[in-house]
């Protein structure tokens, strides 16, 4: 007989599918003991009812995680849960009860402290911490249910200008932000999240010319900002707002950091990027390019003559892979190459086989950038699984779309160079998946086979990026592994007026950690200096539909058909239509008035 | 406006109303719970939910505003059915044993329930833990988790009007309490004992702690002689739960009621408010004179709960608070010495029991530094005018059947300058009556300084009221402020230097103790300090004398006890030094 699924298991498939969505919506704050206790009764139900420990261990484990929650019980119940688990871990013939079991361990250690609340106080340690999910998980904190809401009615200068009291990178990061805000969108209860990178994307590219927005009145403080990417001109277009005048000394030629120097044009077109840099300098920012901190000026000077200094350096380094034959010619880092685009200096790869080693996002520009060259095959050499890449699922799809070939679980193990100190090909020991690390995520190890050859006459190396942090160590600034040390409010302990963000602290981030970074940076100079101004923006924000729209499939961005890659560097995704925004933000669940958003956390007027 | 059909009536409204608001113009009482306008909007009881044609679900009417051509319906079949569930669930996670609840009749969840004829619960019970129900019982303020329906209003406006975020949302989930933020215990918070959160909640969860059988027991024993004071604010506010107009409610009718339950001595809180000035006003010209006010004002003491947010919010701004005791505890203080004299009474065989509109004179009644030198506490006991209500009726008082009385002597004249203390701006303007004749030896206009209480009447470019005025030469500049959320407002302006004043009074409660949260609560809603301050404005008008410097009764005990003001006997009974008394 043909099995098929009768309707209630087609109606249960359905609702598995919509309690993980669920979950994966799932903020933070939730009593974990009162979650551990409505995990363990869902896993009860999962039992087949054939063991002991399954069937009826867990169910009288629940029991116990209720007395905890209800109080009514003293702290030697925590021993019976522990014995009473392990027991069903030990014991429970299959992975439905032991795997219970372990989960129930895995939270008695992780929040004992929640649980003896519980039963010394009667109550939990916990707090929502979402209130807004996308709002509160965006670094900077825009007000996306807000600019959503104005790009619904058509504002869309005033959904730019209400991005800006947060971020004054809207354009930039309506292309390339990696928008964690659609990590915990609670519209994937629904169907899915929003595309709010896309919707973003829409208001800035029909938002009409927007005039600078006007400053506080002067102070006369002064602050100098080291390094003229996204956090630095964060912090100098807020600082400048707030009155003081910023002067940001940068390197290159040109403003925008890794924005300019680390991402092609195909993802962020220069124009896109000059727009948010000409709206934050016709602010009165002050710029000093070609000048390097360190050689041109240095820190001593600055900080004499200046108020503050804010270092906002970011990670141009590479990092190397340490294996033999690396330092061959035709050996690149991704970082040398993207940034030799920006400046002009174009290596010839026409016709060439190119390796790219590593799996993030870097990697994903160093493959497709070589495409556009013309290389004759570009190979991308990873040491995991696809699905154990770092970099966006979209960007390792583009790749593969546009012609490479991703070559997962093969370890770099030597670089082999031809009789001229060429490279001549990669060596690569294959791996093999394996256990899970501490963090969950799975290791791999040498597999039982030779390592092979791969020819290729050019080889990116794309591993990781570090920062240049040896000058300021040097000058009196504190290191931590690399990266500046500095408090949480952005103050470098024990510098007198030196604060530092961004890459430089956190090491290599993304672009809407930058601008964080740089806001945080902005109001506590501004504290520093003896000031508590504010920022804000004067916007109303429209009222919310009444009843959200049905469960509706995500509009995600289309992709521009290319015929001939190689020479075309055009920007590749394309914006949605005007009848795709409109259905988009539609979907917006509009947390600002609907839930606990209208009533703790929620939209912040100023800050 | 906005053109629209509400249950078939149609309705223009202005843009932006909500669709409560659009309904209450058409005559449509939306039944509703945990709103609370501008204050809490949050929509999180759903029973003002009503159907709006076209949409898929029901609407909050709290919440949500009107569009052009909606068609709405606030009582169909759909609607009642769920708002008679979201009512029951409710109910099943609320005490109802009403017969045990203060605030059975005024009780909104009450009166909802019984509206709809809601008579049984489908929904078993479900009441929090014992863990769960701990408070402090001593604590003036009471709090019973049993009858909390997490309306939230508690939260709001300790946030939102008096800024001090004592209530919280605890524990996530169907776990979710409403409890003291952070996980503390009521008494180790800032709490200012405004008692708003009481006034402001919609059922039983928030009272003060009740004190009427200990006065009753007093009452009872032989040996002792009650003496009650009645604070200006109650005389506004206490008829509201009898029915009683303004014009029968006065004071010598709660005087005549008193007498009735059986104090020995009755008296108004009016003749030491006249008092108050006179120490206060002294103190102010002297401390302007020695220039103690360059920097920072001079702050009124009169009021328990802003001396409590002043000393947790403020530590540093408690040295520019008047030393003077408020007026409360000087006429115990009064009492317990020179009326305990002139009636040659043992100062310990002596009740002093004072009745007013004030929770947080529970606890100043209480604090170490309000007792004398034998460690006698001035004042014995402070109800409410709450427990003034409750124990009329425990005693089966007919006020409105009672003739008026006179208050007794020695103790019992007043101005209509004490009279105003129960406003906002009040004490500020009875003083500067005072201050005027004290510094030029000639009588101020009375009204001249009514500008100073128009906080009564709303905001204007500060959320608070100021005046300047010429004192002798002197320029002063003063200011008087009610609301903690506003009084933070200006001591962060202070701090800043963005404003300069010389005295500033502070009222906790908004409006003034005529809004005070020791005040009756009723169904509506509605605040009535705006109101209950133009009765006092009336009678301080209607009164023959309005300067507390004419209080023949408060001159005569300078005269033969005290000296004068700020004398070392003034001094010792009627000042306190506020860094005493840390919380």
């Amino acid at each position: 007989m043909m099995e098929t699924q009768n309707e209630s298991q087609k109606v249960m498939a359905r609702l598995y599918r919509d309690i993980q969505r669920r979950i994966s919506a799932s903020p933070l704050g939730f009593c974990p003991v009162d979650m551990s206790l409505n995990f363990l009764r869902t896993c009860h139900a999962q039992s087949c009812g054939k063991c002991v420990p399954c069937r009826i261990g867990l169910g009288q484990l629940a029991g116990m995680l209720e007395a905890v929650l209800e109080g009514e019980c003293g702290l030697g119940i925590l021993e019976d849960i522990e014995q009473t688990a392990r027991a069903i871990a030990d014991t429970a013939d299959c992975a439905i009860g032991y795997e219970a079991a372990q989960m129930a361990l895995r939270g008695l250690k992780g929040f004992r402290e929640d649980y003896e609340e519980h039963i010394l106080h009667g109550h939990c340690s916990c707090g929502l911490e979402y209130s807004i999910p996308c709002m509160d998980v965006c670094p900077a904190h825009v007000d996306v249910p807000g600019y959503i809401a104005l790009t619904r009615a058509g504002r869309y200068e005033d959904a730019v200008r209400l991005i800006r009291k947060d971020n004054p990178f809207p354009s930039v990061c309506g292309y390339i932000c990696e928008h964690p805000c659609e990590a915990r969108c609670r519209r994937e209860m629904v169907d899915a999240a929003v595309n709010i990178c896309g919707i973003k994307r829409y208001a800035v590219d029909h938002a009409g010319h927007m005039d600078a927005a006007a400053c506080a009145p002067a102070t006369g403080k002064r602050v100098a900002v080291v390094g003229g990417g996204p956090g630095g001109l964060t912090t100098a277009y807020f600082l400048t707002l707030m009155g003081h005048r910023t002067m940001v000394y940068e390197r290159q030629n040109k403003l925008g950091g890794m924005l300019r120097y680390g991402i092609p044009d195909y993802r962020l077109p220069q124009e896109i990027l000059d727009r948010d840099i000409q709206y934050i300098l016709d602010t009165g920012v002050e710029v000093r390019l070609n000048t390097d901190v360190g050689t041109d000026v240095t820190l001593e000077m600055l900080k004499q003559e200046y108020d503050a200094v804010y270092i906002s350096i970011g990670a141009h380094d590479d990092r190397k892979l340490g294996i033999e034959g690396e330092e061959g010619a035709n050996v690149v880092s991704a970082v040398e190459m993207l940034r030799g685009m920006a400046e002009g200096n174009v290596p010839d790869l026409g016709g060439k086989r190119v390796c790219v080693i590593g799996g993030g996002n870097v990697a994903m520009d160093a493959t497709r950038t070589s495409l556009r060259l013309g290389a004759a095959g570009v190979t991308c050499v990873y040491r995991r699984r696809i699905d154990d890449m770092t970099a966006l699922p979209e960007e390792i799809r583009q790749a593969q779309n546009e012609g490479s070939e991703i070559l997962t679980l093969h370890a770099p193990s030597r670089v082999e160079l031809d009789g001229e100190g060429k490279v001549a090909a990669l060596w690569a020991q294959p791996q093999i998946i394996s256990e899970l690390g501490r963090d969950g995520r799975p290791s791999v190890r040498a597999a039982a086979q030779e390592p092979v050859r791969i020819p290729c006459d050019y080889l990116v190396v794309a591993i990781g990026q570090t920062i240049q942090y040896k000058y300021f160590e040097d000058n009196g600034i504190g290191t931590n592994r690399g990266t500046i040390r500095a408090e949480r409010t952005s103050f470098v302990p024990g510098s007198g007026n030196v604060f530092a963000g961004g890459d430089a602290v956190s090491g290599p981030a993304t672009v809407i950690r930058a601008v964080a970074a740089g806001k945080v940076a902005a109001d506590n100079i501004d504290d520093f200096l003896g000031y508590h101004h504010t920022i804000t923006v004067d916007v109303d924000i429209p009222a919310s539909q009444l009843t959200n729209s049905p469960a509706c499939g995500r509009v995600n961005l289309s992709e521009r058909a290319m015929g001939d890659i190689a020479g075309d560097f055009g920007l590749v995704s394309m914006g949605m239509t005007e009848e795709e925004a409109q259905q988009e933000c539609g979907r917006c669940l509009r947390c600002d008035h609907f839930g606990i958003g209208n009533f703790k956390g929620g939209r912040t007027y100023q800050w | 406006m906005v053109n629209l059909i509400i249950d078939g009536q149609a309705v223009s409204v202005p843009e932006k109303t909500t669709i409560l608001d659009a309904a209450l113009a058409a005559g449509i009482d939306i039944p509703h719970l945990c709103y609370l306008k501008e204050i809490n909007e949050i929509g999180a009881c759903r029973l003002c939910c009503v159907q709006v044609e076209g949409e898929e679900k029901l609407t909050p009417a709290c919440n949500n505003v009107v569009a052009e051509g909606m068609v709405i319906h606030t009582d169909n079949a759909r609607v009642r059915a769920a708002r008679i569930t979201n009512l029951q669930l409710l109910l099943s996670q609320h005490d109802c044993r009403c017969a045990l609840c203060v605030r059975s009749g005024s009780c909104q969840l009450q009166k909802l329930a019984n509206d709809l004829g809601v008579l049984e619960n489908r929904f078993p019970e479900d009441l929090p833990t014992q863990k769960q129900l701990r408070w402090d019982q001593d604590f003036p303020l009471i709090r019973d988790n049993a009858k909390c329906i997490k309306c939230m209003r508690c939260v709001q406006v300790c946030d939102k009007v008096q800024s001090l975020h004592i209530w919280d949302m605890t524990a996530t989930g169907g776990r979710t309490q409403v409890n003291v933020a952070n996980n503390r215990e009521i008494g180790d918070t800032a709490c200012s004992l405004c008692g708003q959160c009481i006034t402001h909640c919609p059922v039983g969860a928030l009272r003060e702690r009740d004190d009427v059988q200990a006065v009753l027991r007093a009452i009872e024993d032989p040996e002792i002689t009650t003496v009650v004071q009645i604070a200006p604010a109650v005389r506004t506010a206490w008829g509201e739960a009898f029915g009683l107009t303004p014009e029968q409610a006065t004071v010598n009718r709660i005087a005549e009621a008193l007498r009735k339950v059986g104090f020995d001595y009755v008296f108004d809180t009016c003749f030491s408010a006249d008092l108050t000035i006179m120490e206060e006003g002294s103190e102010f010209l002297e401390r302007l004179r020695k220039g103690d006010l360059e920097r920072y004002p001079m702050f009124t003491s009169c009021c328990p709960g802003w001396r409590r947010f002043i000393k947790s919010q403020y530590p540093e701004l408690v040295g520019q608070l008047s030393t003077a005791k408020s007026p409360q505890q000087m006429f115990g203080a009064v009492v317990k010495s020179y009326f305990a004299m002139k009636h040659d009474i043992a100062p310990e065989k002596i009740c002093c029991v004072s009745i007013m509109p004030c929770t947080a004179k529970k606890a100043e009644r209480a604090m170490p530094s309000m007792k004398n030198r034998a460690g006698l506490p001035d004042v014995d006991y402070a109800l409410t005018t709450r427990e003034l209500v409750r124990m009329l009726r425990a005693k089966r008082i007919r006020v409105e059947d009672l003739a008026e009385s006179p208050f007794d002597r020695l103790l019992g004249d007043y101005t209509g300058a004490g009279v105003i203390f129960g406003m906002t701006g009040g004490v500020m303007d009875a003083a500067l009556r005072s201050a005027c004749y004290l510094a030029t030896g000639k009588n101020p206009d009375p009204d001249a300084f009514r500008e100073i209480r128009k906080g009564a009447e709303g905001a204007g470019a500060y959320p608070w009221c100021e005046k300047e005025l010429d004192l002798a030469g002197t320029k002063l500049r003063v200011a008087a402020v009610s609301g903690l959320g506003n009084a933070r407002r200006l001591c962060e302006e202070l701090r800043r230097g963005k404003v300069h004043y010389d005295f500033v009074e502070v009222m906790a409660c908004p409006g003034g103790c005529a809004g005070g949260g020791g005040q009756p609560v009723h169904c509506d809603d509605r605040e009535r300090a705006r109101e209950r301050g133009q009765v006092l404005d009336r009678l301080d008008s209607a009164l023959p004398i309005r300067f507390s410097h004419e209080n023949a009764e408060v001159a005569e005990l300078y005269r033969s006890y005290l000296g004068s003001p700020l004398s070392e006997k003034a001094e010792e009974l009627l000042h306190t030094e506020h860094e005493v008394d840390r919380q």
